[in-house]
This record gives structure tokens, sequence and C-alpha cells, in this order.
């Protein structure tokens, strides 16, 4: 098992290594003078020097990506202009509020997708399975901007004064103070360092944070205002995981041993539950692992129609600002993301499914 | 097994392997799979949707009651951003009629919608036949020569894999400039390395086997092989793959025009038009909700094409009545 991880992480190597090629290659294709496409177009002379020479933009090419290498190995990704903060910091302000809302938009996905498609297989043919496979095959050609857009229209506009009326935008109502966990358990939390930097990011997580300093109305706020957004996000993904569980099921009820297991006597609930359900999920983990990762594509859409100020919403505004060196680091690191993504799906499915062979 | 399945063998005959035979033989593969298609419900309603689209495209003239880009201040007695009036729906007879409403900027929106197929149509064409070209290429190089220029493109595959999509289009578009032409070159480039596997997977299953040891000894060189023998057989999981990377492409496409990254506003692009409109949503939600369900019912309509062709092309289902 270690050996395979071990072998899995080194064969990753190259493909990271071609990603921070593929960024490097857009960064240098950036029409124009890199210094002021990254620096802005009232960049002084002097600036521009002193910016080149730091990046040894003046150097040739290979040293010019190893320079970026080292840069990004060292965590350095850049300064935003927008925001006159390193990227990375960045990073850590906003991604608590992306996390949040793929975790929520997961969990949708998956409390809703798996029973639809556990029930559209055990009822096969049934009108409720073609119920959901029409719903599946809309739901995965919806834009999910536009989903977005409509579920903002209905919850928050068209049921206002029922109770089914949600908030279209934000994380919690205005005026809500939330005292960080750590101050309220007497922390002390020193300014600097990974400790607390973690802390702080966890108590950013604002469900996280109810839960633990126990502020139950400030936990259903946040919930009120996860629910639209993670709808949005998790539509598509729902969809897909109905689909996949429908025919995983399918093919499995269809095998030897679940007749044996009915045979025997058992009942048919604990047969599709026990024996089944277990088998047909395992194609799902890569499903699941994947659109994890597609999450941050969708939150790129999203956030900025439901106010949400996350790691989505900065890659918006760099775009429409042309912050090059913003959207560039951002690509690194998510596709980063992505691969270490890929290599967990692939470690835990030798570790779910004992048929896969560790050759 | 139904009797379509079984080879067309006429009783009491000897069958010669001629040419003859062997191409009908390979027409009754396409019959067989288009019998199927039909007999799938959703594919049908996929192709008529499809069909329905690609007749607004061509008589996009006709079926359109204004110009796209007409602005229909001092024309009509109409207002910036005005609810759909229908007649049928208890509209006054006397106000001039616009299905979808007017948008922003005093134009009718049902005709940009109608004018919108055609732009998406050629969205999702173009840049999937770039896709396929260059995918294809790579993949049969890749597949035929085995080795280091196996394994130099398919890494290289890899690395554009390990981008989520439409993140390493907008890199590339931020980068190009946003614009049309720009966008469905990001798209295009992101979606090959689907391709490049589909037709290399093929080429090393299909490279080992004795008719094309058979070729090569009746002297066939490389291009003939690869082209005549080898990518034919590529051809029954490219054109699912195609299918459903149109629906892909149009949707990745509008959400590059949303992010204002595409077509350039006054260009009737669906999704260029839902973007322009998105903070009007709580006021006239129709410049909102019709430019997303036509692309909605676009790529539904490929997804469902894709989805019967991939059902009627799979020899495992042949016999399942699934």
């Amino acid at each position: 098992m270690v050996t395979y991880i071990i072998r899995r992480v080194i064969s990753s190597l190259p493909v990271l290594l071609g990603i921070l090629f593929v960024t490097f290659a857009l960064g240098r294709l950036i029409p124009g003078d890199p210094c002021r496409a990254i620096l802005g177009e009232k960049a002084t002379d002097v600036v521009c020097d002193e910016f080149i020479r730091r990046h040894g933009l003046d150097k040739p090419i290979p040293t010019q990506f190893v320079i970026y290498i080292g840069e990004i190995l060292r965590g350095d990704l850049g300064t935003s202009l927008r925001y006159g903060k390193p990227v990375t910091e960045l990073i850590v302000e906003r991604l608590p509020t992306t996390l949040e809302l793929s975790l929520a938009a997961m969990t949708f996905a998956v409390l809703v997708g798996i029973p639809l498609g556990i029930i559209s297989a055990v009822r096969h043919n049934s009108s409720i399975d073609i119920g959901t496979m029409v719903l599946a095959n809309v739901g995965v050609s919806m834009p999910v901007f536009w989903l977005g857009l409509m579920l903002a229209y209905i919850f928050a506009l068209l049921l206002k004064g029922t109770p089914l009326q949600l908030p279209p935008s934000g994380r919690l109502s205005p005026g809500t103070i939330v005292p960080p966990f750590y101050e309220v358990w007497g922390m002390e939390i020193a300014a600097q360092g990974v400790f607390s930097s973690l802390v702080v990011f966890l108590s950013r997580l604002n469900i996280l944070n109810a839960l633990l300093t126990a502020r139950w109305d400030v936990m259903a706020d946040a919930i009120r205002h996860l629910l639209l957004p993670a709808a949005a996000v998790g539509t598509i993904p729902l969809a897909i995981i109905a689909r996949m569980t429908r025919s995983s099921m399918l093919d499995v009820l269809g095998q030897e041993y679940i007749r044996t297991a009915r045979a025997k006597g058992a009942r048919f609930r604990a047969v599709v539950l026990k024996h089944a359900l277990r088998n047909a999920l395992l194609p799902l983990v890569t499903i699941i692992g994947l659109s994890l990762g597609s999450f941050l594509g969708g939150a790129v859409l999203t956030e900025t129609i439901f106010g949400l100020s996350g790691v989505g919403r900065i890659l918006y505004d760099a775009i429409t600002a042309r912050d090059y060196g913003v959207v560039q680091s951002f690509t690194v690191v998510i596709a980063i993301f992505f691969v270490i993504l890929n290599l967990i799906v692939d470690v835990s499915y030798v570790y779910l499914d004992p048929r896969v062979r560790l050759d | 097994m139904t009797t379509h399945d079984m080879p067309q063998v006429s009783t009491g005959k000897v069958v010669s392997l001629d040419a003859e035979t062997l191409s009908a033989k390979s027409v009754s593969l396409w019959k067989t799979t288009w019998r199927r298609f039909f007999k799938r419900k959703s594919a049908l309603v996929g192709l008529v949707m499809l069909s329905i689209l690609i007749f607004c495209a061509i008589f996009a003239e006709v079926i359109a009651p204004y110009d796209p880009l007409q602005v229909l201040i001092g024309v009509e007695p109409v207002k910036m951003r005005q609810a759909p009036c229908i007649h049928l729906l208890g509209c006054p007879q006397d106000q001039p009629q616009h299905l979808m409403g007017i948008d922003g900027n005093v134009r009718d929106q049902f005709s940009r919608i109608i004018y919108g197929s055609r732009l998406s149509l050629l969205v999702g064409f173009t840049t999937v036949s770039f896709a396929v070209v260059i995918g294809t290429v790579l993949g049969a190089v890749a597949g035929y020569l085995g080795g280091t220029v196996d394994n130099v493109i398919m890494r290289l595959m890899d690395v554009l894999l390990a981008f989520p999509s439409l993140l390493l289009a907008i890199a590339i578009v931020t980068i190009l400039g946003p614009g049309l032409i720009n966008a469905l070159l990001a798209i295009g480039i992101v979606s090959i390395p689907a391709y490049a596997r589909v037709v290399r997977s093929t080429v090393l299953t299909v490279r080992e086997m004795e008719f094309i040891e058979a070729s090569r000894s009746l002297g066939g060189g490389p291009f003939y092989i690869l082209f005549s023998r080898l990518l034919p057989n590529s051809l029954t999981p490219l054109v699912v793959q195609a299918t459903l990377g149109i629906a892909t492409a149009i949707l990745d496409a509008a959400a590059l025009s949303f992010l204002g990254l595409g077509a350039i506003p006054p260009t009737p692009e669906w999704g260029t038009m839902l973007g322009a409109e998105r903070n009007q949503v709580f006021t006239a939600p129709h410049l909102v909700f019709y430019p997303g369900l036509a692309i909605m019912f676009t790529v539904l309509a490929f997804n469902l094409i894709g989805d019967g062709l991939r059902d009627a092309l799979d020899p495992r289902l042949a016999q399942s009545s699934k």
C-alpha cells in the first residue's frame, strides 16, 4: 500500500511539472510588456526595471522557468494589484467561504442523488425511475449561473413572505456578529504561525464556528444562506450521482450473489441496502472526488451571483480587471489541488475495493 | 437475440468474403444502430429538439419578427425591459406582440433568442470539429508510433486534463483577450485530450490485429494503414464523444460569454445576453429566464442524442431491452 502511494505520487510529478510549465507559458504569452500587464499601465520605468530584475525576466527562458518554479515552491504567488495583498494571503482569507459552499453542495448532491438513484434502480422503468432520469438529464444540461439566478428569483422574490423565503446573498444576515470560537474559549492566538492561521481559517467556516460556540441561531442563519448557492452548485453533480448510482445499482442487482442473498431469505430492503449498495457505491467515489474539484469552476460562476466573497469571486474580479498575475496563480493552485484530489481518489479506491490489485 | 443481430447469411449459398459482402456488413451495422437509436424515446426527443434548433438557425430571418440588433425606441410604444406581451395570454390586441419581452436596450428578445441558435450551433460544431481533428491526429500518432512519442503526447494531454476545463479556458481567454473567436479556441484546446484518448485507445487495440498485418504485408504504407485501416475503427466512439462534447462546449462557451470573455455585447449570444442582464433578475426575470432556457434546450438536445448513440452503438447492450 505504502509503495503504491509513493509510486502514485512520483507518477504525478511530471503532470505537476507540466502544469507549472503551462501556466508559466500562459504568463509569458500575455501580449505586450509583461511588467505593465501585471503591474498595470501606470507602472513607471523605474518600477518596471525593478520588477524585471526581481523576477528575472531579463534572463533566458529556461532560467526564468526555474525561477518561477522556485517562487511557487516557496509559496510566493505574487501580489494582487486590486487588493494590494499577497495572493496566498487572499486565498487563506477567502477559501473558507468557497470550502463551505463546496462541502454544502456536495452534501446536497450526495444526500439527494444517492437515494434517488437507488429508488430508480429498484423501481426500474417505473414512473419514479423515468421522472428521475428526465430530471437528471435536465440537471446536467443547465447552466450553473442560470440556475443560480432563477433560484434566487424564485426563493427570494416569488416566495417572499412564505416560510420558504430564502436570502439570495451573503453568508449571514446583516448585523449578525459572530465571535470566533477561539475568543469564546479564551484561547491565546499568536499573530503569526501555521497553527494560528489554521485556527483563524477554521473560525471562518461559519457553520463549524457556530457549532463550536453553540450559537444555534447563527448556525441556522448560515445554513439558510447556504441553501440556494449550494443547490445551484450541487445540481449537476446531483444529476450525475443519481445516474451513476442507478446504473451501478442495476448492474449489481443483476448479479448472482444478490439472488443468493434473496434465496437465503434475506429481506429485499436488507439486500439492497447492505449487499448491493456497498458495491454499487464504489464507482461513485471517483465521481464525488472529481466533482469536488469542478466545484471550484462552478464557484467562479455562482459566488458572484450570490454575493459571496470567496475564491471564485476573487478570480472573477481578477478576470474583469485583467489582473493576469492573480488569474495565473489561481490556475496553478487549483490545478495542483485537482491533481492531489485525483491522487486521493485513486488511493482511496484501492483501499475501498479489495479487488483492485496493486501490481 | 433478434434477427437483425445475426449475420445476414443467406441459406444454401457459400458466402465469399469479397469486398461487396464486407461493405454490405458495415452498412448493416449502421442500420442496426439507427434502428436501436430510433427505439429510444429520449434519443428521438433529442433529435426532434435538435431539428427545431437547426430549423430556427436556418430560417432565423423568417421566424424572427424583428432584426436582433434593431433598437425599438421610436419605432413602437415599448419600454426598456418590458415584460413579455403574448396576445393569446391576455395581452391587449392593440399592443405589439413581443413573445419574450423587450431587453435592456429596447430590442425584441424573441428575435435575439432565435438568432442566438445560429451562434450556439456554430460554437458547438466548430469547437468540436477543431478538437476532433487535432485530437484524432495526436491520438493516432501516439497510438501508432508508441514509445517516446506516445509518452510525450499523452503526458501533455494529462497536463491539460489536470485543469478543471472551464478554468483553463478562462485562463487562456484572459491571456488571448476576450472575444468569441478566442473563446472558441480556448474551449477547443481544452477539449482536445478527450478525443486524443479515445482515438489512441482504439488504435492501440486494433494495431496488433491480423488484418493490419495483412495490409502491411500487402505493401500498405503507414499513412494508408493509419487512415484507411486504423482510424475507421475509432469512428463510433468518436461520434459519441463528439456529440456529448458539443453539449459541453456550448455550456462552456455560454459560461465564458456570461463572464464577459466570449461574444461582445450587441451580438445575440445567449450567454452574453444573460450576463448583460444578470443584475435585473428581480426586476425583469424574463431577460434571464429565456436565454438560459435556450441554452438548456440546446445542451439537452445534444446530451440526449449522445446518450442514445452511445447505447445504440454499445454491443453489450445489443440484446438487452434497456
